[in-house]
């Protein structure tokens, strides 16, 4: 849930990024963090394994610019995609404004994909939330490798309901902005709505 | 949703500036700062230019959230105070009204006595400030009277954020 400041006239957002064990989420936010302006991004946070893998989240603060005489923040946090840290997924999902499911387009590792999105949905779920209802986009990531599975066959099983989509990936950098900016959108638009 | 919105007004802000400024000085602290659950700085007073109160808040919601996990895990509701020592500076960690952390940073000039004395005190005047920014956005949000800026945003507005 947003946070509005009236007084220091701030609106913060919290963005997470979810998706199976590998497939590229610490990834975005270092890209995004390597790209974006000193001034408008803080320390990127990554509580992480000795191997690199996620253990609590990764948090990158932006601070995009002003609408309407308000600074615009987004927090953005990945969750470890590892299974058996499903207890922190749940809490970083408190309080969440919007969500970026990262799939790993490679063929072995649809099954990882599909049951990492049903745990979205039911971890969501326990804390009175509805994906069908938040502001949610979906990145196939890793578009470069040889075993890639090809989109339509990704979108029938991830994104039945046709939210926006986005190829990826993000060791180079493609198609993580445009992920990024579609939740922002939807985001922002939904605080218009007052919702 | 599944939480109310988290909203600050001018007055409430004043009030709550306030009472964490005198706190800073009855306990001698260094710094001191407030953090909604969800990881979002709400105000901080003190020394906070020496310290990256952004990713501070961010892992002290993180903190409290993974200690609060572990409290019901073994049956208990939650962890309302958090006490870290350090060599030189120790971080006395806390919750406010159910809802918001109080975080208070101080070193050898203070003590664990004198600032768990002081944030008992101060606990209870912010319990009853945030209790009534909230009654007040429930209120403005059934009346429809919210000066909340975004209602009028364009597209253009948006895109122009990420140009
Ligand atoms: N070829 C290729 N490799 C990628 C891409 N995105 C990420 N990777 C690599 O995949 C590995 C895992 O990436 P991470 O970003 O750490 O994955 P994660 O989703 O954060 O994983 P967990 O923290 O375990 O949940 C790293 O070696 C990345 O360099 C991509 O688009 N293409
Ligand atoms: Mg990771």
């Amino acid at each position: 849930m947003s946070f509005i400041n009236y007084a220091s006239r701030e609106i913060n957002c919290k963005i997470v990024y979810y998706g199976p064990g590998l497939c590229g989420k610490t990834t975005n936010l270092q890209f995004v963090y390597q790209k974006t302006a000193p001034d408008a991004k803080g320390k990127m946070i990554s509580l992480a394994t000795e191997t690199e893998r996620t253990l609590f989240f990764d948090f990158l603060p932006l601070a995009l610019g002003e609408i309407r005489g308000f600074k615009t923040r987004f927090h953005l946090y990945t969750v470890p995609g590892q299974v058996f840290y499903d207890a922190s997924r749940k809490l970083i999902l408190k309080g969440v404004d919007g969500v970026v499911f990262v799939a790993d387009s490679q063929e072995e590792r649809m099954d990882a994909n599909i049951e990492s999105l049903e745990n979205l949905r039911v971890n969501l779920q326990e804390q009175g939330y509805e994906l069908d209802k938040l502001p949610f986009v979906v990145q196939y990531n890793k578009r470069d490798l040889p075993s890639v599975l090809p989109v339509d066959n990704l979108r029938k099983e991830l994104n039945p309901t046709n939210v926006p989509d986005f190829e990826a990936c993000a060791t180079t950098g493609e198609g993580v902005f445009e992920t990024l900016k579609a939740v922002a959108k939807l985001i922002l638009v939904d605080l218009k709505q007052g919702k | 949703m599944a939480n109310p919105q988290m909203v600050m007004y001018d007055e409430e802000f004043k009030q709550i500036n306030s009472v964490i400024e005198k706190l800073l000085k009855e306990a001698n602290a260094k710094v001191i700062f407030l953090v909604d659950k969800n990881g979002q700085l709400i105000s901080g007073v003190g020394e906070t230019e020496r310290f990256d109160t952004t990713s501070l808040a961010s892992l002290t919601a993180g903190n409290i959230a993974a200690t609060g996990g572990m409290a019901k895990l073994i049956g208990e509701k939650e962890f309302s105070i958090l006490f870290h020592e350090g060599e030189k500076d120790n971080l006395h960690i806390s919750i406010v009204g159910g809802r918001v952390i109080l975080v208070v940073l101080f070193d050898s000039r203070s003590s664990l006595g004198l600032v768990r004395l002081r944030v008992k005190k101060a606990s209870d005047e912010l319990t009853i400030i945030f209790g009534g920014l909230l009654k007040k956005a429930e209120e403005k949000e059934k009346s429809g009277d919210t000066d909340f800026p975004f209602a009028e945003i364009t597209d253009d507005d948006i895109d122009n954020l990420f140009s």
